[in-house]
């Protein structure tokens, strides 16, 4: 019926449809990839879907029609394939941070002293040296942000879905957490698909970006940011980046 | 640390104080005959029957310490059991959670006397009180604690693998010590109180028991005495609860 996915490819997400309690479709025959060590922005206003999708890719939905691959094996419905992280931090407040962040190690069943090891060897790229010992409360938002990217990454470095991760932040913060994300990225490589509603935040972070829109939720355009990830220091404010800006409210403008 | 114990200090000074003030006030009450002073011995003379009936007294206390414990122990035990099975199951919380509520309406005094009848004299009957009147402190606050887990903690959780034996001891029971605890600390009080009353009841040691002997010779100070001996002792109690509150919970130790 259709073309064999491609086992090179993190996840792709091939006509999908969904609705709730068969309603009108929330998305309609949506189709995107994410190749590897891509970050894949998915930009739209509220309520076009943004977080079902996220939902479906997760698992937590399923979907009418069509399917999720990762690494071309259908895991549509499937938990567990995919780390996701949210707005909320969502650590947990008894545990310091070597220990949240150990977490999906210790519930993949490693022992505790080599999921304190393993996490413990990351800490210092993603930027939390020092905060072994600490309690989630004793750490600004930034830095817990920070742990929780952490966290997602230990328990998949194949693929992870970003859903608004900055955006309860203040704006200061922010900023540091891109050119911070920037800079990890540039090590680690993580498949990721970001979900966001930031347009800023989109052009500055993908290396493509996807708009969703309509109703039912579709893609209604593609956009490839040339800039390359590893140079994007004063990006923001050059007139390439104005430019994407334009071209992207104009797209969303039109709808 | 000096200005932290300094603060210690003269947030103490104030109950202090008023406790100080008012053992004077009795004392001097005393000493003046304003009350007659077998009805109401005067603070000094209490202290002297504390000492002078002392051992008589820690032989008493150690059964009815021991009691509590057991009580305190097996009521914990049951109402954790309780706690997880209907959290684990919807069913057996709605229909048990009213009625546990129900049990407590239920007084204590009341159903001495019949536990004596059914269980005898010795230890049975004050365990088995204990034990009702802790369990419900404990189920509660622990069936509060495991319901108070925020469920994107736990979806993601899920979402990562983790089956519910892990969620429980990752998330739950952790999430619910500080519910546990404070139950812990009510229960605690209810226990000793507990035992005492079931001994006036019926039985041949403890501190109840000794009210009973003491009561019936009118021994006024060594009814004092062993009020306050008593009042310690949940005092202690419940301040072996706060530390090990701090040892389980070394999380909030470094609040503030």
């Amino acid at each position: 019926m259709s073309t064999c996915p491609e086992a090179a490819v993190p996840l792709e997400v091939r006509d999908v449809s969904f609705s709730y309690n068969g309603a009108e479709n929330v998305l309609e025959h949506l189709s995107l990839s994410l190749n590897k060590g891509e970050l894949v922005s998915v930009l739209g206003v509220s309520g076009c879907g943004k977080t079902t999708l996220f939902n479906v890719i997760a698992g937590l939905l399923k979907p009418q029609s069509g399917a999720v691959y990762m690494n071309g094996a259908d895991i549509t419905g499937q938990t567990g394939k995919v780390s996701y992280m949210l707005q909320k931090d969502l650590l947990l407040p008894y545990r310091t941070i070597e220990d949240n962040v150990a977490l999906p190690l210790l519930i993949r069943g490693v022992g505790k002293k080599d999921s304190r090891r393993q996490a413990g060897e990351r800490f210092a790229a993603f930027g939390l040296e020092g905060t072994q010992k600490k309690y989630p409360h004793e750490l600004s938002g930034g830095m817990r942000q920070r742990a929780a990217l952490l966290r997602t990454y230990l328990f998949s470095s194949e693929v992870a879905l970003l859903d608004e991760p900055f955006s309860a932040l203040d704006a200061i913060t922010k900023t540091e957490l891109h050119s911070w994300y920037l800079g990890v990225m540039r090590e680690i490589r993580l498949s990721t698909l970001f979900i966001t509603h930031d347009i800023d935040e989109a052009i500055l972070l993908s290396d493509r970006i996807v708009l969703l829109g309509g109703k039912p939720g579709t893609i209604i355009s593609e956009i490839a940011v040339a800039e390359p990830r590893e140079n994007r220091e004063d990006f923001a404010l050059s007139e390439a980046f104005l430019g994407y800006k334009r071209s992207i409210k104009g797209l969303l403008k039109s709808l | 640390m000096t200005e932290k114990l300094r603060s210690t200090i003269s947030k103490a000074a104030f109950p202090v104080g008023a406790i100080l003030l008012i053992l004077v006030i009795w004392q001097v009450v005393s000493m003046l005959g304003l009350v007659p002073q077998f009805m109401l011995p005067s603070p000094v003379s209490v202290v002297r029957a504390l000492i002078k009936d002392f051992p008589l007294l820690m032989s008493h206390a150690a059964v009815t310490m021991l009691e509590t414990l057991i009580g305190l122990l097996a009521g914990v035990l049951i109402g954790f059991g309780f706690a997880v099975l209907m959290d684990m199951f919807t069913p057996l919380y709605r229909a048990f959670y009213p009625l546990i509520v129900l049990t407590q309406t239920i007084p204590t005094i009341a159903i001495a006397p019949l536990l004596v009848l059914w269980f005898g004299y010795e230890m049975l009957p004050k365990v088995i009180l204990v034990v009702l009147v802790v369990f419900f402190p404990i189920t509660v606050s622990l069936l509060d604690g495991f319901r108070s887990v925020d469920g994107d903690t736990v979806n993601l959780l899920r979402s990562m693998g983790c089956g519910r034996v892990k969620l429980f001891r990752y998330v739950k029971l952790p999430a619910s010590l500080g519910q546990f605890f404070a139950g812990l600390k009510i229960s605690v009080s209810y226990a000793v109180v507990g035992t005492v009353v079931s001994e006036w009841v019926g039985g041949f040691k403890g501190l109840g028991v000794y009210m009973l002997k003491v009561k019936s010779g009118f021994a006024y100070d060594k009814m004092f005495a062993v009020i306050f001996l008593i009042s310690a002792l949940s005092l202690l109690m419940m301040w072996l609860v706060s530390a090990l509150r701090r040892l389980c919970m070394p999380w909030t130790r470094k609040h503030n």
